[in-house]
């Protein structure tokens, strides 16, 4: 019992960056882009959070500098996929390089000449009903589980942005025809998932860590892009992929350390999360539906 | 339409300039090795100088740099693809430095070919094979002597006789300290029982935090650190825990009893001598990365941890480090893969 609750825990703590990825690269896709840059954008975030902090002291000022991080590679994005209508692949792929490198150099620069790591005060659990319980969780992961994936799911069901979003993802020439500026709702969704995505990042820096080392995002960003068609373009869906790949996950280190268990090669079980959620959506991504302009820059000619 | 594709075509290669640019800003080679008179040291290194393990070797360097020894560039982040034996012919062709200092792992026929063809220059690469005649010698970090104190004093804290390893891959270099920190618990506490658990990455730390919660909702109140991210889930606990290749109690000064530490000043102050006095010869220089000349070694151990260190542990520590040092005691070197629970 005791060990299903530990799982439990882990599984939210470990679901929680994920959880910021797949809502945000949701609405970028939604809007008709494949945003390749999520693994820069959420290492910038994880970067750029923890170097704001680092020099200011303050948490929240580490957040919104991922924010606006994920504002300007979103806006990055934009420029190439919108505005010139280049190929989605590459400019996302270029974009992932660019920032992992820039960040990368900064942080030689200004954090590579001391001995050890550099270390901030970090946030720490919450305790509201006492120490181990499943409530005992970082004050960002109650924010993605009870704010950004539900209002998320709202605002792109419910309301007339988020009908916006679908739309220019859908039937961009319908949605121009309608009086909607396509490139003004793909920059909103790129915007808004790159800021999601890159607060998502800095939670693996400002809550988990509060350090940074190289390879902090270690392809969670790729895992999003998975969940996400996983998830079949739908909010609850690709949160609920992204719990089974936390738990599965969760529980494979707990196996590896049970005695007897050195029967099953440990690469196995790391390999795990994603041989399950490979194997899901082999069984449910059959006639799965893209977005109708999916990829598609969109030109009015 | 054709005026657009042209200049979508040119923030293309814009791109692809700014993030070549973003990367090549990673390594620094500005070339001025091999002037006369200071012996030049190039260094050569597979990852990034961040990685605990090539950053042991770099900083040992820049040291000797600092001292006025040598002069020193290097470049870092080659990778496992190819780069290393271009980079190191450009580099004995046209800086001609006095030594490469660098890691093999992983580019082991390269390093190996380029040492065979430029036999004037001192190659000394971190390696798991042995050295070449006349100019290639080897290095590894040998620190199984300070793990096997780290383990005692783990044995010897845990209440719950339930101890952990995160590591990152099960390759020699990893496994051998892993073994000599569960031999160094078992020798001091007969009952204890050594969770291990790769993480297969060198780099997340994120992962490697989990492994480490995991041993502790398994009952671990003292984790070693082989990588980045465990000292993390220790002191989120209020738990002990051991660093390992630098002293890194500043992490958390009230959760890291020591560190296992690897010291590369040893190695290069013999080679720089050796060259220095002409009389360099290829050989394998692990006696310089262990206990007794000062290669390997425990960081001193924080009596203030949360729940304070027994003085007669701290005895029984320093004197079997006296008789490693001594020659007295051997720790077994074992490479074979531990596994996810040992004892107990």
């Amino acid at each position: 019992m005791i060990f299903l609750l530990d799982i439990l825990t882990a599984t939210l703590r470990n679901a929680t960056p994920l959880v910021f990825g797949v809502v945000g690269e949701t609405y970028t896709e939604r809007a008709g882009i494949l945003n390749l840059g999520i693994e820069g954008t959420m290492y910038a975030g994880a970067f750029f959070g923890f170097a704001a902090t680092a020099v200011t002291g303050s948490l929240e000022l580490g957040i919104l500098a991922a924010i606006v991080v994920g504002v300007a590679s979103g806006a990055v994005m934009g420029l190439f996929s919108v505005t010139l209508g280049t190929s989605q692949h590459v400019a996302g792929i270029g974009l992932t390089l660019g920032l992992i490198g820039i960040s990368e150099f900064i942080n030689r620069l200004y954090f590579g000449s001391s001995e050890g790591l550099r270390r901030i005060e970090s946030y720490q659990l919450l305790e509201p009903f006492g120490p181990d319980n499943i409530f005992n969780q970082y004050a960002l992961t109650y924010i993605a589980f009870l704010v950004v994936a539900p209002l998320g799911w709202w605002v792109l069901r419910s309301t007339s942005f988020g009908l916006g979003i679908r739309a220019v993802g859908e039937n961009p020439e319908a949605a121009d025809a309608a009086g909607l500026s396509v490139s003004l709702y793909r920059y909103a969704a790129l915007m808004i998932g790159s800021a999601l995505a890159a607060v998502g990042g800095a939670f693996i820096t400002l809550a988990t860590l509060g350090t940074f080392t190289l390879g902090i995002i270690a392809g969670r960003g790729w895992v999003v892009i998975a969940l996400v068609i996983f998830g079949r373009w739908r909010i609850w869906r690709g949160v609920f992929g992204a719990l089974v790949f936390a738990g599965v996950f969760s529980l494979q280190l707990r196996l590896r350390i049970l005695p007897g268990w050195d029967a099953v090669p440990f690469e196995l079980l790391l390999a795990l999360p994603y041989l399950v959620v490979i194997a899901a959506l082999a069984i449910s991504g059959r006639n799965v539906e893209y977005p109708g302009a999916y990829l598609k820059p969109y030109r009015r000619d | 339409m054709s005026k657009m594709r042209h200049r979508s075509r040119f923030f293309m290669v814009l791109l692809v300039v700014i993030t070549t640019l973003a990367a090549a800003a990673c390594s620094s080679d500005d070339g001025e090795a091999g002037d006369g008179d200071t012996i030049a040291v190039f260094g050569a290194f597979a990852t990034q100088i961040e990685e605990p393990w090539d950053g042991v070797i770099h900083r040992a360097l820049l040291a000797e740099e600092e001292d006025g020894n040598i002069s020193y560039t290097f470049t870092d982040d080659i990778g496992y693809s190819g780069d290393m034996e271009r980079i190191l012919t450009e580099v004995a062709e046209q800086d001609k430095p006095d030594i490469v200092f660098g890691d093999a792992f992983g580019n082991e026929d390269a390093v190996r070919r380029v040492a065979d063809a430029y036999p004037d220059i001192a190659f000394v690469f971190g390696s798991g094979g042995g050295p070449a005649d006349p100019n290639f010698s080897v290095f590894d970090n040998w620190i199984h002597e300070p793990a096997y104190l780290a383990g005692m004093l783990a044995g010897g804290l845990t209440t719950t006789n339930v101890v952990g390893v995160v590591g990152g891959f099960p390759v020699p270099e990893v496994n051998r300290i892993t073994n000599a920190f569960v031999a160094g618990a078992q020798a001091q506490n007969e009952g204890v029982e050594v969770k291990v658990t790769f993480i297969n990455s060198w780099f997340d730390p994120a992962a490697a935090k989990e492994a480490a919660l995991a041993q502790i909702d398994a009952g671990a109140d003292a984790v070693y650190a082989e990588r980045f991210g465990v000292i993390e889930a220790a002191q989120e606990k209020g738990l002990l825990a051991f660093g390992n290749m630098s002293d890194q109690k500043d992490l958390a000064p009230e959760n890291v009893v020591s560190s296992v530490v690897w010291d590369m000043a040893p190695t290069v102050a013999y080679v720089i001598d050796q060259v220095g006095a002409g009389s360099y010869t290829a050989q394998d220089l692990k006696d310089f990365s262990m206990l007794a000349k000062g290669g390997a070694s425990l960081a001193p151990i924080n009596t203030s941890v949360v729940g304070g260190v027994d003085q007669a542990l701290i005895d029984a520590v320093n004197a079997k480090e006296a008789e490693i040092k001594s020659g007295v005691f051997r720790v077994d070197i074992n490479e074979a893969e531990p596994a996810g629970s040992v004892g107990g």
